[in-house]
């Protein structure tokens, strides 16, 4: 689990995030969504330590993050997993040693045992003949599955996700979503997600928070979100005519008052 | 002031750098790589400089050398002086930071931007250590030897082009060479590439490692490390002249 409380980071004049408190739990997927500018790639990146909040706490299982040593920083960061929104693949090695890169770093195993383990986790993200390839030669949904196979290869107790479906066409990013949540229940990681998609909210949102202009507007879950009277999320997740009509009937279906002379067909105007 | 803070900057991530590796069979690979690059990829460039500034200071001292009492073996004197001291450590020097140092900056550039470097410290690696260390390392081994070989190389170049030209005989050339010869020179030179190694390299880093924004910056970038590093060596050319000699 990671609680963050009365969070604030500005840069020069602009206060970015003003007093967010969060909790992030624990086995489920957090998702943060907001518009453009609203804040939440500055909370990720104080979460995982690449900023540095100006006040407030964030605590990793009742650890507090931001006073730590140096030398516990890293001991938690080597529990962390991320996928950078570009995938941050170096560009330099392969796909076998991009994976591979923290098991030389941080484990003192054989080759062949690291080479099993890579190959357990590109077999678990679907690309078992992408080994040789350089990050250049591969799809742009590929690099994302090889950036959660280097993310995961050592176990990771927190997994954090940058925009994992930007750039990619809505059936990779289905793929994309499905790996993550299949990731998160099967190892019990703890997965905080940026997203902008609304196909993520709906399909893996255990948690959802909603950020806007630096504060947490709402927070709830993908069954929750569809009800919500919050005016700015209902403007931000329904922005097109389309959306706001598909919520219509979403809701009359829930509440047993089908429309009989609406159908899809009168969504797709 | 603008100065001073980036100099600051500079200094903090000098110290920054100064960690225990967190697997030393990594960094010694990241080591052997970055030799091989400062290496043997600018060894081409640098043996075709050393040839030639040579080989052209032999004929352009001959030229100058109008007076009949002085021994044509001056020539050869003045050529072993002027690689050791001048052309060898400064101009080659001149011609790496342009060759390593735009490689540098705009590799280290090109994975701030992509969001490589911030991968790294993702994983708790300190990227301060990883990337700049090494490469720092291996330009203080590197370059110093470029520049012996570029000596050597430079004064070949003067001798066959000395015999060549019909200017001097190689009796001439090789009695001028060991004529006078100061030790001190070779270490002058020696300690000149060691500071310009480190120019070379630090300096590239630096302006690479905080680079913000996309290509157009990684280019900008790339070009102000060349030139501060160029302005750099020659500074502290004049500075240990000053101070040495």
């Amino acid at each position: 689990m990671i609680e963050v409380k009365h969070l604030k980071k500005g840069f020069g004049d602009k206060l970015v995030l003003k007093d967010v408190s969060a909790v992030m739990e624990e086995g489920k997927c957090n998702l943060i969504i907001g518009s453009s500018g609203s804040g939440k790639t500055v909370f990720m990146k104080c979460l995982v330590g690449l900023f540095r909040p100006d006040s407030g706490q964030i605590f990793y299982h009742g650890e507090e993050f931001t006073d730590m040593s140096d030398d516990r920083r890293k001991e938690i960061r080597k529990e962390i997993g991320m996928l950078f929104q570009g995938s941050a693949l170096f560009d330099s090695q392969t796909v076998e040693q991009n994976v591979q890169f923290p098991l030389n770093m941080f484990t003192n195993w054989t080759l062949a045992e690291k080479k099993k383990r890579v190959n357990e986790v590109l077999e678990r993200v679907a690309l078992k003949d992408a080994h040789r390839k350089f990050p250049s030669e591969i799809s742009g949904g590929m690099k994302k599955r090889v950036g959660i196979a280097r993310a995961i290869v050592l176990n990771p107790k927190y997994l954090f996700c940058d925009e994992p479906n930007s750039g990619l066409d809505p059936q990779t990013s289905l793929v994309i979503d499905k790996l993550i949540k299949e990731l998160t229940d099967e190892y019990k990681i703890t997965t905080v997600i940026n997203t902008h998609d609304m196909n993520s909210v709906m399909e893996i949102g255990d948690k959802i928070i909603y950020m806007y202009q630096g504060e947490k507007e709402w927070e709830g879950t993908n069954k929750q979100i569809i009800f919500s009277k919050n005016q700015r999320l209902n403007d931000f997740i329904f922005a097109s005519e389309f959306l706001r009509d598909a919520k219509d009937m979403r809701m009359l279906e829930q509440t047993g008052k089908i429309d009989n002379n609406r159908n899809m067909d009168d969504l797709i105007k | 002031m603008k100065f001073i803070t980036e100099f600051g900057r500079y200094l903090l991530m000098l110290k920054g750098m100064f960690s225990k590796p967190e697997n030393r069979h990594v960094y010694w690979k990241e080591f052997m790589h970055q030799c091989n690059d400062i290496g043997i990829g600018s060894a081409g460039i640098v043996v075709i400089i050393s040839v030639f500034m040579g080989a052209v200071s032999t004929l352009q001292t001959a030229y100058q050398m109008v007076s009949p009492v002085i021994p044509k073996s001056t020539i050869a004197q003045i050529v072993r002086d002027t690689v050791l001291l001048e052309f060898a450590p400064t101009l080659v020097c001149i011609v790496l930071a342009g060759v390593v140092g735009s490689r540098i900056a705009s590799e280290l550039g090109n994975m701030r931007v992509s969001e490589q470097i911030d991968a790294l410290e993702i994983m708790g690696i300190n990227s301060k250590t990883y990337l700049i260390a090494p490469k720092i390392v291996a330009a203080l081994l590197v370059i110093p030897l470029l520049i012996v070989v570029s000596a050597g190389l430079g004064i070949w170049g003067g001798w066959i082009a000395g015999n060549a030209s019909g200017i001097l005989s190689s009796n001439d050339f090789h009695r001028g060479l060991l004529g006078s010869f100061q030790p001190f020179n070779v270490y002058f030179m020696l300690i000149k590439a060691y500071v310009f190694a480190f120019i070379i390299s630090s300096v590239p880093a630096f302006y690479g490692y905080y680079v913000e924004g996309g290509a157009l910056e990684i280019g900008r970038a790339s070009t102000k490390s060349v030139v501060v590093s160029c302005v750099l060596i020659l500074f502290s050319d004049y500075l240990l002249a000053a101070i040495l000699l």
